[in-house]
C-alpha cells in the first residue's frame, strides 16, 4: 500500500447506446449481469473489473439500463418459456448493436450466452473475465505489480460449476492467481471434481431442501481446512475417495478464498461468516485481486 | 474315451453327434432368447422422444474408444479402476477361449478334434497362459468387489435407499456367477491337463494355474474325463445363462456402455437442451410475421395429441435418457459426488436413473426377471398400487428430489459411461413448472422478478446502472524502470 494516497481519477463508464449514437462500436461489450449490477458485494467486482478495462485502455461498453437477465435462473429452474423470452429480448438488443465480442464476470451469464443463445439467433464470441484477465496478464498489459502484495498469502480457488465442468475452464483462473505470486493451495475437490457452492440451478433463490447440512457450509469447511492445512479437518470431508497428503498447519490469518462467480461469492462469504472466520479469511473475486495487485482499486 | 460315458451298445459317433446337436440347440436357444429380450428393451428405449444424434462420427468414435473401450473415466479412482480393468480384460480375452469352445462344441465332437485353436502354436501357449492368469486375477478382483459391497460398513456409494433388495442381490449374483465361471474354466483345464499327463500325452497350450491344481484331482481317467466335460459344459452353459441374465441386470452395462457413450452429448455440459415448440411460440409473440410450423401429424394425417412441456413419464424423455437407464451399472459415483446428496438431501442421481429403468419395464416391456425397486419407508410419496398411473414423476421421483439439484454437473462428469442424470432432472422440472405451475413459491417470486424487473431479485430496473456512479480508480503511479 502506498503511504501517500495516489491521485484518483473518475471513470465514466461508456454505454452502448451512446457509442451507437456516435456510430462507434466497442472492442468488447462488458456484460455486467444482475448480480454485478444489483448485489452490493458483487458491484465491487464490477467496479474493479471496469478499473482494469479502463487501465489497459480497452475500448469497451456496457448495455447499462438495456441489459436484462440472461434467463439462466429461469432455465435451470425449468421455466423454459421465461428463459426464451429473456433470451430473445437480449439477442434483439445485442444484434441491434452488432455486438461481436462479450466479456462477463458471471459464469452463469457466460454459459447461457455462449452455449444457449446461438440456437436462438445470438452468435457472439463470449469470454469469461478469468480468461480475459489471463490474456491481459500474458500480454503484459497488466503487470500485477505496484499495488497490494499477495506474496506468501495462502489462496485457494473455488471452481464455479458453470465455468469448470460446464465449460472446461480450469486453468485461466489459476494462471491469474499464479501471477499474484501468492501461496496457492488446492482443495481436495477441485477442477472437474470441484464441489458446488450450493447456489447453482436456481438454488440461489430458494431455501435448500431438508438435509443434514447446507452445501456452502460443506464447501467452506473444505476451503478452511485446506487453507489451515489441518489434517483432521480434511479427513472429515466426504465426496472423493482419494487420500489426503499430510499438510502442515497454517494460521488462517490473511488467507483468501478466490472465486470467479457472484453466486459462489455469496455462498462462500456466508459460509465464512457461519464459521466465524470473517476476521481471518476473505473471499475475493479474481478481478478484485488483480485490481488490488495492480494498485488501481481506489 | 472312457467306457462309462460310452455304453458299448451306443455307437461312438452317435454319442458325439448327440453332444454336438445338444450344444447347437443350447446355442440357438440362448441367442434366440437373448435377441428376444434385446428387442423388448430396444422397443422400450424407442418410446422416448425423438432426438437427432446422427453425425459427428469421427468424434463419437474417438469418444467411444477412449471412454467405453479405454475406460478413461474409470481412472479417476485408481483402486476400483484397476480391479475393474482386470475383470474387463479378463472378459475380453477369455471370450477368445469361448470362441474355441463354440467351435469345439459344434464341430469338434463330430470331426473328433479338441481345442480347435491349438494350430496357433506358441500363440496358443501365450493365449492359454494369459487366460489362466487373468481368470485367477478375476477371482481375486471379484473377491475384492464383494468385500467392498458386503463388508461392514460397505463402501458408502454401495449404500442408499435405492441399493437395497433386488439391486443389492443383483450385484452379488453377478459376482457369484463370475467366480463360478472362472472355477469351471479351471476345472476343465486342470482335468484335461491331468488326463493328458496320465496318458503321457502333451496338452497343447500352457496352463500356469491349472498346473498347480493338478494334484487336487483324482487320478482316475474316467473321473477326470467326466470332470473335464462337466467343466466344459458348466462354463459354456453358465456363459449363455449369464448372457440371458444381463437384460434383467445392471450388468447389461457391459453391452450398453458402448452405444450409450457413442450417443452421448458432444456439446459443453453447461448447455441445456432447447425446447423448439417454445422457441416457435416466443418467436411468434415477438414477430407477428413469424409463421409457426404446423404441428406434426400422425401417418394417417390426423392430429396428434400435443406433447407436454418437459417430462412426466418415461415416454416424455428423449430416447437417449432411456438408453442411459439401461447403461447404468449402479456404481453410485454420481450420487457420491452430488452436493445435495452429500449434505443429506433426498436427491440421488443414481436413483433417478434406476427409477427410469424400473418405470419403463413397469409400463412397457420387461425382461425375464423384473424386480422394481421398493423404497419402503424411505419413499417420500404414498405407496401406489395403481402401477399404470404411477408415472415417473411423482410415482417414483418426487419434486423434493428434483428441486434439490444445483445443476452442478458433478454427476454427469463422474459417470464412467457418460450417463446424464441432469437432463432427466431438468425435463421433469420443466413439467412441474410449465404444465403444473408447481415450482416452489420462492422460485415463482424469482420468475415474476425476472418478468417485471429483468432481474431475479426485486430491484428496480432503473437502478441497474447505479453501480457506475462515483466510480474512481487510483491513478497508476508511473512505472519504475527495471534495471
Amino acid at each position: 500500500m502506498n503511504p501517500e494516497a495516489p491521485a484518483k481519477k473518475q471513470i465514466t463508464v461508456p454505454v452502448m447506446a451512446d457509442l451507437a449514437a456516435r456510430n462507434e462500436s466497442p472492442e468488447i461489450l462488458f456484460w455486467v449481469g444482475c448480480a454485478g449490477a444489483f448485489d452490493d458485494r458483487y458491484k465491487r467486482v464490477t467496479r474493479a473489473f471496469v478499473r482494469i478495462l479502463d487501465h489497459v485502455g480497452t475500448k469497451y461498453a456496457v448495455l447499462g439500463l438495456e441489459e436484462s437477465c440472461t434467463g439462466d435462473p429461469a432455465k435451470r429452474a425449468g421455466n423454459e418459456f421465461l428463459f426464451q423470452m429473456q433470451a430473445m429480448q437480449n439477442i434483439t438488443t445485442l444484434n441491434g448493436y452488432g455486438i461481436k465480442k462479450i466479456v462477463t464476470a458471471c459464469p452463469h451469464c457466460f454459459n447461457t450466452i455462449k452455449n444457449e443463445y446461438p440456437a436462438l439467433g445470438g452468435d457472439y464470441e463470449v469470454i469469461h473475465h478469468s480468461t480475459y484477465l489471463q490474456q491481459l496478464i500474458n500480454e503484459g498489459k497488466v503487470g500485477v505489480t505496484g499495488g497490494e502484495s499477495f506474496k506468501g498469502r495462502r489462496i485457494t480457488f473455488h471452481d464455479s460449476c458453470y465455468l469448470g465442468r460446464a465449460n472446461n475452464i480450469y486453468e485461466a483462473p489459476r494462471e491469474v492467481l499464479a501471477a499474484l505470486d501468492a501461496d496457492l493451495v488446492e482443495m481436495k475437490r477441485s477442477r472437474a471434481n470441484g464441489l458446488c457452492c450450493g447456489a447453482g440451478g436456481a438454488q440461489m433463490w430458494k431455501e435448500p431442501e431438508p438435509g443434514k447440512k447446507d452445501i456452502n457450509i460443506e464447501r467452506t469447511e473444505e476451503a478452511l481446512a485446506t487453507l489451515s492445512g489441518k489434517a483432521d479437518a480434511l479427513a472429515n470431508l466426504g465426496g472423493v475417495e482419494t487420500e489426503t497428503a499430510a499438510p502442515g498447519t497454517h494460521d488462517l490469518q490473511g488467507s483468501i478464498i478466490a472465486v470467479g462467480c457472484p453466486f459462489c461469492m455469496t455462498m462462500m462469504s456466508d459460509g465464512v461468516k457461519n464459521k466465524e472466520q470473517e476476521a481471518n479469511v476473505q473471499v475475493f473475486d479474481l478481478a478484485e485481486l488483480v485490481a488490488s495487485a495492480e494498485g488501481i482499486n481506489a | 474315451m472312457p467306457s462309462i460315458l460310452r455304453p458299448q451298445t451306443f455307437p461312438p459317433y452317435l454319442y458325439r453327434m448327440l453332444q454336438s446337436i445338444l450344444f447347437l440347440l443350447l446355442l440357438v436357444a440362448a441367442f434366440g432368447l437373448f435377441a428376444w429380450q434385446v428387442r423388448k428393451i430396444r422397443a422400450n428405449i424407442l418410446v422416448g422422444r425423438d432426438r437427432d444424434m446422427s453425425g459427428h462420427s469421427a468424434e463419437r468414435f474417438r469418444k467411444t474408444l477412449l471412454v467405453a473401450f479405454g475406460q478413461q473415466k474409470m481412472f479417476k479412482r485408481m483402486t476400483p479402476a484397476l480391479l475393474h480393468l482386470v475383470v474387463y480384460v479378463g472378459f475380453l480375452v477369455i471370450n477368445i477361449e469361448v470362441i474355441e469352445i463354440v467351435i469345439d462344441g459344434l464341430f469338434g465332437n463330430i470331426f473328433g478334434f479338441h481345442r480347435a485353436l491349438k494350430f496357433l502354436g506358441p500363440v496358443y501357449d501365450v493365449l492359454m497362459a494369459t487366460n489362466e492368469i487373468l481368470a485367477a486375477l478375476v477371482i481375486v478382483a471379484v473377491a475384492a468387489f464383494w468385500w467392498r459391497r458386503n463388508s461392514n460398513p460397505p463402501l458408502k456409494r454401495f449404500t442408499g435407499p435405492e441399493l437395497r433388495m433386488w439391486p443389492k442381490l443383483d450385484a452379488n449374483i453377478i459376482l457369484y456367477i463370475e467366480v463360478a465361471l472362472m472355477l469351471a474354466l479351471f476345472f476343465m483345464n486342470t482335468a484335461d491337463l491331468k488326463l493328458h499327463q496320465m496318458r503321457g500325452e502333451d496338452l497343447p497350450g500352457t496352463f500356469p494355474v491349472s498346473d498347480l491344481l493338478v494334484g487336487l484331482l483324482p487320478s482316475s481317467e474316467g473321473t477326470l474325463h467326466v470332470l473335464e466335460r462337466l467343466g466344459w459344459w458348466i462354463h459354456i452353459t453358465g456363459i449363455l445363462l449369464f448372457l440371458n441374465y444381463l437384460p434383467s441386470s445392471k450388468h447389461f452395462h457391459i453391452i450398453m456402455a458402448f452405444p450409450n457413450v457413442w450417443y452421448s452429448r458432444l456439446v459443453p455440459q453447461g448447455q441445456f437442451s432447447n425446447v423448439e415448440s417454445i422457441t416457435n411460440e416466443v418467436k411468434a409473440m415477438m414477430d407477428p410475421s413469424f409463421v409457426v410450423p404446423p404441428a406434426p401429424t400422425a401417418p394417417d394425417g390426423s392430429a396428434l395429441a400435443p406433447t407436454p412441456f418437459g417430462a412426466k413419464d418415461v415416454d416424455d424423455l428423449p430416447w437417449t435418457n432411456l438408453l442411459n437407464a439401461y447403461s447404468c451399472t449402479e456404481c453410485g459415483r454420481c450420487t457420491s459426488v452430488c452436493p445435495a446428496n452429500l449434505t443429506g438431501k433426498l436427491l440421488s442421481p443414481r436413483k433417478i436413473i434406476m427409477d427410469t429403468r424400473d418405470r419403463m419395464e413397469e409400463k412397457y416391456n420387461s425382461p425375464l426377471i423384473f424386480r422394481p425397486n421398493v423404497y419402503g419407508e424411505e419413499a417420500k410419496h404414498e405407496p401406489t398400487t395403481d402401477l399404470a398411473n404411477a408415472t415417473l414423476l411423482r410415482g417414483k421421483v418426487t419434486p423434493e428430489e428434483l428441486w434439490a439439484c444445483t445443476t452442478c454437473n458433478a454427476c454427469v462428469e463422474s459417470c464412467p459411461v457418460n450417463i446424464n442424470p441432469l437432463e432427466s432432472i431438468i425435463e421433469m422440472r420443466r413439467f412441474l413448472v410449465l404444465e403444473e405451475s408447481a415450482a416452489p413459491n420462492s422460485l415463482n417470486v424469482m420468475f415474476s422478478n425476472i418478468e417485471n424487473n429483468g432481474a431475479p431479485w426485486a430491484f428496480s430496473p432503473s437502478d441497474r446502472f447505479n453501480w457506475a456512479d462515483d466510480l474512481f480508480a487510483a491513478e497508476k503511479p508511473a512505472k519504475v524502470a527495471v534495471t
